[in-house]
């Protein structure tokens, strides 16, 4: 199977990475070869093979819904690239 | 005490325990030490001047109970820590400040330790040389132009290079042990589940550990008793006894049971390594071990079972990275069009190609055939050390296919760079403990490792055979300090 320009333009959509013309065709080679690198798994046959979710063969623990950082607004806040102090600011989404 | 920066971990805290030297001597010690290595790169962000006050604070009046008492200590840039940047190597985080401490790093300073500052690492902990980190290369103490491995390059790199008498990292595939390996040090990936990820930057959830890295397995075993805590703030954290790891640390081993595992013996292998390994299993004999011939038949599936499940599971963590609440922004047309370039001039190479291969893999279409397969797999391969550990307490494996690389040697071949971790990933996929101890040198003088993997939970049973093996060893790092002019 071979990975064609039109599916890494897909991916990158689906992605949310913007790529140019010469990047696309780049990550078109190295995802081929590590896709061929991964076919590898076609050799075993695992229909009667239950998948492994997690190693951790614990069952969720329950905890009170408690409140614990209070009033740190203004320091999570301080982190974003635009603000105006109450809010997160993105570009305009509705015209 | 001119040496201060030699010294091992437990020596140190014997002698601020003894009052022979102050915390505020061996942290102006190892500050010395790392504004004249600047050259290996391993900082990211430097925390001196704060470190210095808390040094002095702690001798004002010392409690020398604790068991990391005013010991400094830089830690890998990946766990946040509150009001210092946390960049996990990349450009996307570049002036991400955090508003909470990891849980990792919050046991290590109730123990009395004091942050020097922040290593270098590969972005997101994607890369197997520190060639990824948006903060340029890290310098191998061992030779000029050497990779330390990675992800947490930076950390081996402080180890090694005596700028830091100890330190943590991650390990998602083996960028704990494979690091350790390239730079002459111990390193421990704890059973999934030991050490909280509260507070850790997310690569692949199912597959993340902390784990510390050390001078010599003593202080690893001290560092690994302080980090792993039950953590009600992650909920894959597993409440089991831990146990006194120092202290119950020792190096009779006799009887313990070994297995040798015959797929580890892979094609290309350098004669070096594998003469190595034989030295191992003769060293692990002399300790009064038994030595099993042991098979883990679906050894080969391991690494692309891993390059579908950590991509996929990283591609879905990193959504997160969209300019918006933290982190760069770049300028776009709309909300989509900022998304997209944030993403695409945020994150390095290496990270967008993971990113690509988990979308995909995960996509439409494609979800049995490859995410739900590897899962499967996933699933046999823990099936093959289950069935080992019926018959043995451990497995003895080397933890590289070869020494560390030149910077650039492999660069642009990514599969040829994923071949680095063939004999640490397995260990992953299961969710077991593993170790990488010194052990030996190839024909550059550069070291080499071994790795002890373990039943899950069981880190002291590994962490006395690493004891007992270091002892036979004997490994003497070559450190030259060529570094420093």
């Amino acid at each position: 199977m071979t990975i064609d320009l039109k599916t890494i333009k897909h991916i990158s959509k689906l992605s949310r990475i913007s790529l140019d013309e010469e990047k696309a065709k780049k990550l078109a080679g190295d995802l081929n070869s590590i896709f061929e690198f991964i076919e590898k798994l076609n050799e075993l046959k695992t229909d009667n093979v239950e998948p492994l979710t997690s190693v951790a063969e614990t069952t969720l623990k329950l905890r009170s819904d408690k409140v614990k950082s209070k009033d740190i607004r203004e320091q999570i806040i301080k982190n974003s690239p635009q603000d105006n102090q109450d809010y997160f600011v993105v570009p305009k989404v509705i015209e | 005490m001119s040496d201060i920066t030699k010294q091992s971990l437990s020596e140190l805290v014997k002698n601020i325990k003894d009052k022979k030297l102050s915390s505020e001597e061996v942290t102006r010690a190892f500050i010395d030490r790392s504004e004249k290595s600047k050259e290996l790169n391993t900082y990211i962000t430097e925390d001196y001047s704060s470190a210095l006050n808390k040094a002095k604070k702690f001798d004002q009046k010392p409690n020398l109970e604790l068991k990391l008492p005013g010991i400094p200590m830089a830690v890998k840039d990946l766990f946040c820590t509150k009001d210092i940047r946390t960049t996990a190597g990349s450009k996307i985080l570049g002036n991400f400040v955090p508003t909470y401490e990891s849980t990792v790093t919050q046991n290590i300073w109730n123990e009395g330790a004091i942050l020097l500052g922040k290593l270098n690492c590969d972005e997101f902990a994607m890369g197997s040389s520190n060639e990824t980190s948006f903060f340029g290369n890290v310098q191998n103490p061992i030779d000029k132009n050497l990779v330390p491995g990675g992800s947490s390059g930076g950390s081996a790199s402080a180890v090694a290079g005596q700028l830091t008498p100890i330190t943590i990292g991650t390990d998602t595939g083996g960028s704990i042990r494979q690091p350790a390996s390239f730079t002459g040090t111990v390193g421990l990936k704890p059973t999934y589940g030991s050490c909280s990820r509260y507070g850790i930057v997310a690569f692949a959830s199912s597959l993340d550990q902390a784990g510390p890295m050390a001078q010599n397995v003593k202080d690893c075993a001290l560092l690994q008793e302080v980090i792993s805590t039950y953590d009600s703030k992650d909920s894959t954290s597993i409440d089991f006894k831990r146990n006194n790891y120092s202290k119950e640390l020792t190096n009779n081993i006799k009887g313990k049971k070994v297995g040798i595992p015959k797929e580890y013996r892979v094609d290309g292998m350098p004669k070096e390594i594998d003469e190595l390994w034989q030295k191992g299993i003769q060293y692990v004999k002399d300790c009064g071990a038994e030595i099993f011939d042991i098979s883990l038949p679906h050894t080969s599936y391991a690494l692309p079972t891993y390059y579908i499940v950590a991509p996929a599971e990283a591609s879905s963590n990193l959504a997160r990275y969209d300019g918006v609440k933290y982190g760069f922004r770049a300028k776009g047309e709309n909300l989509i069009d900022m998304y997209e370039k944030t993403r695409s001039e945020g994150f390095g190479a290496e990270v967008q190609r993971r990113i690509m291969i988990g979308t995909y893999v995960l996509s439409s279409g494609y979800y049995d055939a490859y995410y739900l397969k590897a899962q499967k797999v996933r699933k046999l391969i823990k099936n093959d050390f289950d069935e080992a550990y019926k018959k043995v307490d451990a497995i003895l494996t080397p933890s590289t296919p070869s020494s560390a690389f030149k910077i650039g040697e492999k660069k642009d071949d990514p599969v040829s760079m994923y071949l680095n971790d063939i004999f640490t990933v397995p260990v992953n996929l299961a969710g077991l403990p593993g170790i990488s101890i010194p052990a030996g040198h190839d024909a550059n003088g550069y070291p080499l490792g071994l790795q002890i993997i373990g039943k899950a939970f069981d880190e002291q049973n590994i962490l006395n055979i690493a004891y007992a093996m270091e002892e036979k060893i004997n490994f003497k790092n070559k450190i030259t300090d060529w570094w420093i002019k």
